[in-house]
Parts: structure tokens; C-alpha cells; sequence
């Protein structure tokens, strides 16, 4: 009897062992096909791309030296990002140790606790430069030709942002910009819709689609341990709509309160579009659906045709199913999250900086390099399938790979746009990875009032 | 213990058959067919997850983005082509790193950190059990209370200690972290196995002559092979899924899988619909090694924890 068993058990293994190598060879047969990867950002050509090496000469010579650098970017978007470092490589002989993971912003700080932190990390918000700042003391502060880089090729307020209590710390990287509504062209002409220019306009766009049966948006805030940020976004850029980029900035200071009547008022003037059951949400249920739909995928309805328009960042641009054509006259495409007027463009931006732990010559030098816009045209000429835009102002426009990157770009540097940063990234990390994305999930999920979920953002405000 | 048993006892006559009533008995209420049902609904419970997983890994990635798993069987009655091999491709091969490299790295971290504790392990549940010295109660206490120690804890000391002896970057700060968090338990364990172990047999070697050596070697490690078999299942699986202590005390040269598998979905998580292909790509080899060693698994646990 036992041994009757332990034969069948021993039989059950090895049908597993050859059902998984069966598996991996139909997979490894399977692959002629393929094509590229999943996310359309992918398949980075590295075009080499010339720059000018005589601003890393003054730093000695570096040959056979190394810098390593620590990120969130991963795999596809590493590609583009690694070719991108190509031409310093080749001017300085540096070889450039690149490591990326998802757990980054968690892992930095115990490495540099640890006493082990890499030459140079790319922060992807300024409140993780601030903890590293304030509580670690462990980055140093930019190089003064890093500086002159950034006093010549960003704006001020960029600059900033990248400074913490008067010491300039970490240059800029990239830049996203989040102020836009993705929709489908084709379906607006059929419809004979105009794209809106001010949010009244757009607003009777949105009851006109509703009019006539359709559910004009669709919106989803599910990121993981990240639920909420999307819904975050939405919300800042209609403060910077309704209330102004001053108060904007008194907000995230937290010189008036989170739930100070214009903010509340923010929240309303959102909940017009995000929570009204007529409005919301196109294709993918009701309005605590937007609790539960993740945000990679809300924007999808759009492509069915059971939704018109979705608020999200330039990035998501990349997230569209492979073969989704983004331009003019394609598939989808966004147009700028309108203002109550033309003449002033509020326009809610993200990115990343450069922050250095050590000031070795070869360390130093390549913050420079990154800093430069030789950098910027570099990156733009090694993601030839686009979804990477920078705010540098030395970016040649003609390098960026697609239409949609251009008016990234021309939105970053149009004079009448007034750009302010994600203020859910500059908020002390309780509220601005903790409760104000709680509160966001809980408006939606649950239908709290905008008044009950500014209160208890407000209430979770660190008090020192 | 058998040596306490009267001699008087008349021999072979109540053991077996006692022994046979219990089994009997033990037979008779886990065949019974409420607890039969009980069984197969609770493992239909435990694998209907792992199997929408597995289903989920064969979908295209729109059909996981729109709809449910268990949708696909009214589309495959309906005769729409659902299935593909695509996320699997993408997880083996639309990465610039071989998956192949994070194999080996999986392994070269499973083996040492499953042969170290159990090396150790097996000489400190020896000493424990058989040695007679001062304070031996007390430090058995005190290596298992290390148990209560949760690991987080240790993370950022124990990488500095790495960090100032120049060891970090290697293999050796993920095989040393292992050791030292299962050392307790694997101590536990053998130790209570050892200690099952007639002290008759061990007396009757020792009159022979053996000293601590010989008797460990030949007589205790031919009788503790369940044992030491279900330990090392139990390390293996769980050094072959952790993803904590290799993300902390790896580096890029050192990652097994787990942590590509986590980078999977993508900077943004965009395309965490690979992520069930991924998935059961690592499960492989837990998967193997189970199937094959499982009879090991239940019984050295058993004679290890609960003492008759």
C-alpha cells in the first residue's frame, strides 16, 4: 500500500516536472513571432548621439573608473535610460553601474542607514530628497558646476524644488506633465466635438455627451499600495483651476489648512464631474468604481467607445495596449486639462532628481553630465517610441520622438503656463503618501463628503 | 520513552494491537464523509486562487485588463481562441537581463543557505540533546527565544556589519542571514527529533566505544534523514521565495528571482499582466521539489514537533 503510493506520488512529480519543461520549451518555441515588449515604451535602439566632451575634462582623467546609480526606473523604460548614458561613457571612460527596482524608495534610505549607498540615486519626488536630507544628512550638495547647469538650462522654480532649506541639492531629470485629458479624435469628429478651451467650455462639453446617453468620462485611482494617487492629481490641478497657484503653494506649506473652504471648494468643483453618476464612469461602472479600477486600465474605455475623456498624465501615454496609435488623427490623444481662461495655463508637473551621496571626481562628473541638456537631447534620441519629455530648456524639440512628447515639451516651455509640482510629493509623506490618498479612495469608495475627507487629511497633519 | 516501560511487560502482546485500535479508530473518523467533504471544500477553497492565477497567466493581455478569469469558460464554450503563450514570452525573454541569470543567482543563494543552517543546526541539536554541560537548558532557551526576533529588525544592523566587513556585494551577507534566521527553528526541530531518539541506543554505542563523533555520525544522522529532509524543504522553500533579505543584502550581481519577478509589472506597474506568467515560472522549482520530497515533508514534521 505505501509503496503503491509513494510510486503514484513520485509519478504525480514527474508529470509536474515535464508539464513545466513542456512549458517552457512551447514558450521558447513560441517566441519567432513576438515582436517587442508588452508596454510600448520598450525596444530602446541606443543611437549614438555626439556630445561635446570638453565639460568633463576639468574632473581629471576618469578611465576605468565606475558610478554606480540607484532607481525606480525598471525594465522597459531602464533600456531607454542606460542608452541614454552612452555618450558620457564613451567621452570619459566611466562605466555607469546601473540598478533599478520598484522598492527603491524604501531601500534607499536603509542602505544609506547602512552606511552603503550608491554614488547617485534618481529621487522621483522631492520629499524623499527631504527625509534623506533632514533626517540622514546623507546627500551632498550639488557641485557648482551642476549648478551653473541648472541655473542655465531650468527654471527657477524647478531649481527649487531640488533645494531643501537653501542648500541646492539635486538637479532635475525628467519631467511629466499631468494636466491633460486623453480622448479619442475620431470619435469627437464623428460627434462634431470641439476639443474645450476653458473648463466652462468643457463642462457643457460633458453635459452635451450626457445628453445623449453616453457616459462622457472615466476615471480609477486602484495603484496597489499606492491607491488614490491618480485621484490626487484631480484634485490638484482643479485647486490650481479654482483657486489659484497662490494658494496652491499656501496649501501644500500648509499656510492654510487642508480643508480650508477653497480647497473644500476644490473638492466640490472635482466631485461635479468625478461624482456624478451621469458623468461618471464610462465603461467601467459607478462612481465607488473609481475606487477599484486600476489607473493603468481606466483610460481603456476610450478605445471601446464607452467613454469620451480621461484625465491622466503624459505618461500614460505608455500604458495604452500595444498598438494603440497616440497622435492627432490616431487612436487617442490629450488636450490640456483647460483653465477658467486662455491666458493663464496652471499645468500640474511631476519628475525626478539627481541626488549625489559621494563627490568622487567620476561621481561629480556625471551629475554634470545629467544636469546638461547634452543629457536631455541624449535621452530624447535613445527613446525612439517616446513617453519622455524634460523640462530642460536646452531640449531640442526635434529630437523628441513623438507628436504627443512635443506638446509635453511646448506646454513645459510656453511662458503663459505657470507650472507647479505635484504638491501630493512635496506634502510631509503622512499626507502626501499616507492620508490624502486614504482620503481620496475613501470619497469615491465610500461617498464621504468633501468636507469630512478634508477634515481628516487636515487631522493627520504632522503637528510639528 | 521506551526504556521506561516495565521489563515485566509481556512481550508483543498490547503494543501492535493497541497500536492497530488507534489506527483503526483515527481511520474510521477521518474517512467519515463529513470530513471527507470537509477536506475537498476546503482544498477546492485553497486552489481555486493559484488556479484563476494559472488561467490568468494563458489570457491575453486585454482579456485580463477587461474581464475575470472564470469568464473564459463561457468563451471558450462560445469557441473564441482566448488562450496564449504571450506572457510568458514577455516574462522570459523581453527582459535585457537572461532570465536564466536570475536562476542560477536563485540557486546559488538556495543551496548554501539551505546546507549551512541545517550543518549547523544538526551539531547544536547534538550538544543539546546528548552533551551534558552547564547551563545547557538555559542557552536551549535562549537560542529559541532568537525566534521571537522578528527579522525586520535586523535588516540595518546586519547589513552595516556586512557593509564594515567588506563582504557586501557577495553571495555571503544573503547566505549568513539566512543561516542565522532559521538556526533557531532548525535547532528546535532537531533537537526535539534527537531527543525521541532511544537513550538506550545511544548507551549501547557509547559501551561500544563510540565517542561523540562516531555516534553522531552512525547512529543518530541515519535515523534523523526525515528530519533533516523536511527542514531542508521547509529552508529551501522559503529562501527560494523570500524577496526581502535578497532586495536588502543583494545587489544587482546577487538578485534570484523573486526580485525580477517583482519588477515585473514595470517602473509604473503598467504591466502587471505578467505578472501570473512570472509567477509560475518561479513556482517550477518549489513546485518539483515538493512533489518529489512531500512524503518527507509530513513525516519529518510530525516526528520533529509532536512528541508521542
Amino acid at each position: 500500500m505505501t509503496i503503491r503510493m509513494a510510486s503514484r506520488r513520485r509519478a504525480a512529480a514527474l508529470a509536474a516536472t515535464g508539464a513545466s519543461l513542456a512549458l517552457i520549451l512551447t514558450a521558447c518555441a513560441d517566441t519567432g513571432d513576438g515582436g517587442d515588449g508588452g508596454g510600448g515604451d520598450g525596444g530602446g535602439e541606443a543611437a549614438s548621439f555626439e556630445i561635446d566632451c570638453a565639460p568633463y575634462e576639468e574632473f581629471g582623467d576618469l578611465e576605468g573608473t565606475s558610478v554606480s546609480v540607484y532607481t525606480t526606473i525598471v525594465e522597459p523604460e531602464s533600456v531607454t535610460q542606460t542608452a541614454s548614458y552612452e555618450p558620457f561613457e564613451e567621452c570619459t571612460g566611466v562605466t555607469v553601474e546601473y540598478e533599478a527596482s520598484r522598492e527603491m524608495e524604501a531601500q534607499l534610505p536603509v542602505r544609506v542607514q547602512a552606511g552603503n549607498p550608491p554614488d547617485i540615486a534618481i529621487l522621483p519626488q522631492p520629499g524623499l530628497l527631504n527625509t534623506l536630507v533632514t533626517q540622514y544628512d546623507a546627500v551632498l550638495p550639488a557641485p557648482e558646476q551642476v549648478e551653473a547647469n541648472v541655473d542655465e538650462f531650468w527654471s527657477e522654480d524647478w531649481k527649487e524644488y531640488g533645494t531643501v532649506d537653501g542648500t541646492f541639492y539635486a538637479a532635475p531629470l525628467g519631467s511629466n506633465v499631468k494636466s491633460y485629458v486623453w480622448y479619442s479624435p475620431s470619435m469627437f469628429e464623428e460627434a462634431g466635438y470641439e476639443v474645450p478651451e476653458t473648463w466652462d467650455d468643457m463642462m457643457a462639453l460633458t453635459e452635451e455627451i450626457a445628453a445623449s446617453g453616453a457616459i462622457p468620462w472615466c476615471a480609477g485611482v486602484e495603484s496597489g499600495d499606492a491607491t488614490g494617487w491618480p485621484g490626487t492629481d484631480w484634485i490638484e490641478d482643479v485647486v490650481l483651476r479654482t483657486a489659484g497657484p497662490e494658494v496652491y503653494d499656501q496649501w501644500y506649506t500648509h499656510e492654510i489648512p487642508f480643508n480650508d473652504p477653497q480647497i473644500v471648494d476644490a473638492f466640490d468643483t472635482a466631485g461635479e464631474i468625478l461624482k456624478n453618476p451621469d458623468y461618471v464612469n464610462g465603461g467601467l461602472g459607478g462612481v465607488d468604481s473609481i475606487a477599484t479600477a486600476p489607473w493603468t486600465d481606466a483610460g481603456f474605455p476610450i478605445l471601446e467607445g464607452s467613454c469620451w475623456m480621461h484625465r491622466a498624465a503624459n505618461f500614460y501615454q505608455t500604458q495604452w495596449p500595444e498598438g494603440t496609435e497616440v497622435a492627432p488623427d490616431g487612436d487617442v490623444y490629450a488636450f490640456y486639462l483647460p483653465s477658467q481662461s486662455t491666458d493663464e495655463r496652471p499645468t500640474l508637473v511631476a519628475g525626478e532628481f539627481i541626488g549625489a551621496f559621494t563627490d568622487r571626481p567620476e561621481v561629480q562628473a556625471f551629475q554634470t553630465y545629467l544636469s546638461s541638456s547634452d543629457w536631455a537631447n541624449a535621452k530624447a534620441a535613445a527613446t525612439p517610441a517616446g513617453g519622455w519629455v524634460s523640462a530642460n530648456n536646452g531640449l531640442d524639440p526635434e529630437l523628441l520622438a513623438t507628436e504627443f512628447d512635443r506638446l509635453s515639451a511646448e506646454i513645459l516651455a510656453d511662458p503663459a503656463t505657470v507650472a507647479r509640482f505635484d504638491a501630493s510629493d512635496l506634502m510631509p509623506s503622512e499626507v502626501g503618501t499616507g492620508s490624502f490618498w486614504a482620503g481620496i479612495t475613501e470619497w469615491f469608495a465610500s461617498d464621504a463628503s468633501s468636507q469630512e475627507v478634508t477634515d481628516d487629511i487636515e487631522n493627520s497633519w504632522p503637528t510639528n | 520513552m521506551s526504556t521506561t516501560q516495565p521489563a515485566v511487560a509481556p512481550k508483543a502482546v498490547p503494543v501492535p494491537s493497541s497500536v492497530a485500535d488507534r489506527s483503526r479508530k483515527a481511520k474510521k473518523a477521518l474517512t467519515s464523509p463529513w470530513a471527507s467533504t470537509l477536506a475537498v471544500v476546503i482544498a477546492v477553497i485553497w486552489t481555486v486562487p493559484t488556479f484563476g492565477l494559472l488561467v490568468t497567466s494563458f489570457r491575453p493581455e486585454l482579456d485580463i485588463r477587461r474581464s475575470g478569469w472564470w469568464t473564459v469558460f463561457g468563451d471558450a464554450f462560445a469557441g473564441e481562441g482566448v488562450f496564449s503563450l504571450r506572457n510568458y514570452e514577455s516574462a522570459l525573454f523581453d527582459s535585457s537581463t537572461n532570465l536564466i541569470d536570475y536562476f542560477v543567482n536563485s540557486f546559488v543563494i538556495t543551496l548554501p543557505a539551505v546546507f549551512i543552517p541545517i550543518s549547523v543546526a544538526l551539531l547544536a541539536a547534538y550538544a543539546f540533546a546528548w552533551i551534558d554541560f552547564k547551563g545547557r537548558d538555559f542557552l536551549f532557551v535562549a537560542v529559541f527565544a532568537l525566534q521571537i526576533v522578528p527579522i525586520q529588525i535586523t535588516l540595518i544592523p546586519l547589513l552595516s556589519a556586512y557593509v564594515d566587513t567588506g563582504i557586501n556585494g557577495t553571495f555571503w551577507p544573503i547566505w549568513l542571514s539566512h543561516s542565522m534566521f532559521a538556526l533557531p527553528l532548525a535547532i528546535f526541530l532537531l533537537h526535539n527529533f534527537m531527543k525521541d531518539i532511544p537513550a538506550s541506543l545511544v548507551e549501547a554505542a557509547r559501551v561500544d566505544g563510540a565517542g561523540h563523533v562516531k555516534i553522531f555520525f552512525q547512529v543518530m544522522l541515519p535515523l534523523l534523514t526525515p528530519a533533516i529532509a523536511a527542514f531542508g524543504i521547509f529552508q529551501f522553500l522559503w529562501v527560494w521565495n523570500d524577496l526581502l533579505v535578497a532586495l536588502v543584502m543583494g545587489g544587482t550581481n546577487t538578485f534570484p528571482l523573486t526580485v525580477r519577478v517583482a519588477e515585473m509589472a514595470g517602473s509604473r506597474g503598467g504591466d502587471w499582466h505578467v505578472l501570473s506568467a512570472g509567477a509560475f515560472i518561479s513556482m517550477i522549482v518549489p513546485l518539483i521539489v515538493f512533489l518529489a520530497l512531500q512524503r518527507y515533508f509530513v513525516r519529518g514534521l510530525l516526528a520533529g514537533s509532536v512528541k508521542g
